[in-house]
């Protein structure tokens, strides 16, 4: 046979013996931290990865949820606003109901005082114009009534035409 | 900057690795040539001799010209252990006489010699020969051992790295390798074994790396690399009968299934059925040693004879044409290098898929 194609017991025996310390050592010291570190690399960045696109989600669902917020906070301004407005414009429909009533009772005042004052007034002239009238009338009379006969004659004329 | 000043030195050192590589392909051409001087001035040059000679094993390290190292030649005898330095036999030209037999150096491999210094003569020295087992260091455990000394430098300095640096982007060493353990995992072991594949890493991985770093030192053509170890029947066939142990002790019920009660199959076929499964248990390991083994012992030899040209035409003009047929071939063989470590790796982890696999059919 062909030493070429005929293995030696030899370097079978060597063969083995080296190949089964080299895959030990090399098992033991080397495989198994080279690809624990692989692993573990390939968990983190998968983690990592896995993270990010739950940091994104959670990203969204906040934006989503501010935009809720700044919507709803829009509504609720534009009714406090509307509400303001609505109060705004009672209050001053109050007031200004509140003051045409005032005026027209300071009117109403004024006008019965106007009128007392005027009837005082005018019962004031009346006096005034009675007491002159009579004073007149009492020099118009002393004046014509210097006798008596003429007087007794007024007096019954005046008399006559009292009707009490 | 300094880790681009480090990785500017890294690669000005492989380009002069590159260019040493390329100049003592040149050159190993005057020492050729007095090694055949050296032997027999008058005998022809034979380029499958020195070829056959390159692929085989050794029990010395060739270094240079005249000058190699001997290596420890261990003998397991019928009378015990023997153990001594291959410089006794003096590059097969002396025979060396241990505690219990004489020994003599043919072709490279060791043989006891009888009384009479005659070769397997009788019986009796046939038997010998037979029980002795040969346990030397030669030049492919030497290079062998070499690799795995690469190995465990690479790969714990890188495991290191990843301990120091643990979190951090991969850097340097780490980082040339990370991708390579990345492919083997994510190509060659999650497609073909499923999500299991992690218990097979280990297996896949020193596969991988043992096959493609001593496929590259066997492309390195000068000492103390250049061993065909990849390319030796042994070696390919210790690691496919490690693929044909794993895939079978790992079996499970539906592979066994499969190859002992085959549900489509009527039941008389089935003795024929389970020879020709029994076939391809054997058959699929085989063919993983075979393809190993040819596809880097024929780099081998392809280089080795585009170099002998030069020899065979005894001429310097051939030498331009030879230098630039083996420098696309080297970097060709640098492709398969990788390739068949791939290969190797992927059907190693196919065949373990296809045994481990929960649905069959």
């Amino acid at each position: 046979m062909n030493p070429l194609v005929t293995p030696e017991i030899g370097l079978i025996v060597w063969t083995t013996v080296s190949l089964a310390i080299l895959f030990i050592l090399l098992g033991k010291f080397a495989w198994k931290p080279i690809m624990g570190a692989l692993d573990e690399r390939e968990r983190f960045i998968e983690d990592s990865l896995s993270k990010a696109e739950a940091a994104k989600d959670e990203m969204a669902r906040l934006t989503n949820e501010n935009d809720v917020l700044l919507k709803q906070a829009r509504i609720e301004r534009d009714a406090i606003l509307s509400e303001a407005k609505k109060v705004k414009d009672q209050i001053i429909s109050e007031a200004k109901d509140a003051a045409h009533k005032e005026g027209a009772r300071q009117i109403e005042l004024a006008r019965i005082e106007i009128n007392n004052q005027k009837a005082i007034a005018m019962a004031d002239v009346k006096n005034q114009v009675a007491t002159l009238s009579l004073e007149i009338a009492e020099k118009v009379l002393r004046k014509q009534f210097e006798d008596s006969s003429k007087q007794d004659a007024l007096v019954a004329e005046l008399l006559k035409e009292v009707k009490l | 900057m300094y880790n681009s000043s480090i990785l500017k030195i890294k690669i000005f050192t492989l380009l002069r690795i590159c260019a040493v590589f390329l100049t003592l392909t040149t050159f190993s051409i005057p020492a050729f040539s007095q090694e055949e001087h050296a032997e027999g001035t008058e005998k022809p040059f034979e380029p499958s001799e020195v070829i056959l000679e390159h692929i085989a094993d050794s029990h010395s390290l060739h270094v240079w010209d005249a000058i190699s190292i001997p290596l420890p030649v261990i003998l397991y005898t019928d009378k015990g252990l023997e153990v001594f330095s291959s410089s006794h036999f003096e590059h097969g030209h002396a025979d060396y006489t241990g505690k219990y037999y004489t020994y003599r150096l043919v072709s490279d491999k060791v043989n006891i010699v009888g009384e009479n210094n005659t070769l397997a003569e009788s019986a009796t020295v046939a038997k010998w020969n037979s029980s002795l087992i040969d346990l030397s260091i030669t030049r492919n455990v030497v290079s062998m051992w070499m690799g795995i000394l690469f190995l465990l430098v690479i790969f714990f300095s890188v495991a290191s790295a990843y301990k120091k640096r643990a979190g951090k982007a991969p850097k340097g060493l780490q980082s040339v390798m990370e991708p390579l353990i990345l492919f083997v995992r994510d190509d060659i072991a999650r497609p073909n074994i499923g999500y299991k594949y992690q218990r097979y890493m280990p297996l896949l991985l020193t596969v991988f790396f043992f096959i493609w770093v001593n496929n590259l030192i066997g492309l390195i053509p000068f000492f103390p690399f250049g061993a065909n170890l990849t390319g030796n029947i042994a070696v390919t066939l210790v690691l496919s009968v490690i693929t044909l142990i794993i895939v079978n002790v790992k079996g499970n019920k539906h592979y066994w299934a499969h190859i002992f009660i085959p549900a489509d199959v009527p039941v008389w076929i089935w003795p024929l059925w389970w020879v020709i499964e029994l076939v391809g248990i054997i058959s699929k390991p085989f063919a993983l040693m075979i393809r190993l083994f040819a596809n880097i012992t024929a780099g081998h030899i392809i280089v080795l004879s585009l170099i002998s040209l030069i020899f065979v035409f005894k001429s310097l003009y051939i030498a331009p044409v030879s230098v630039a047929f083996v420098i696309f071939m080297d970097v060709l063989e640098l492709l398969v290098a990788a390739l068949q470590a791939f290969i190797f790796t992927l059907l190693t982890a196919l065949f373990i898929g296809s045994a481990i696999e929960e649905h069959h059919h």
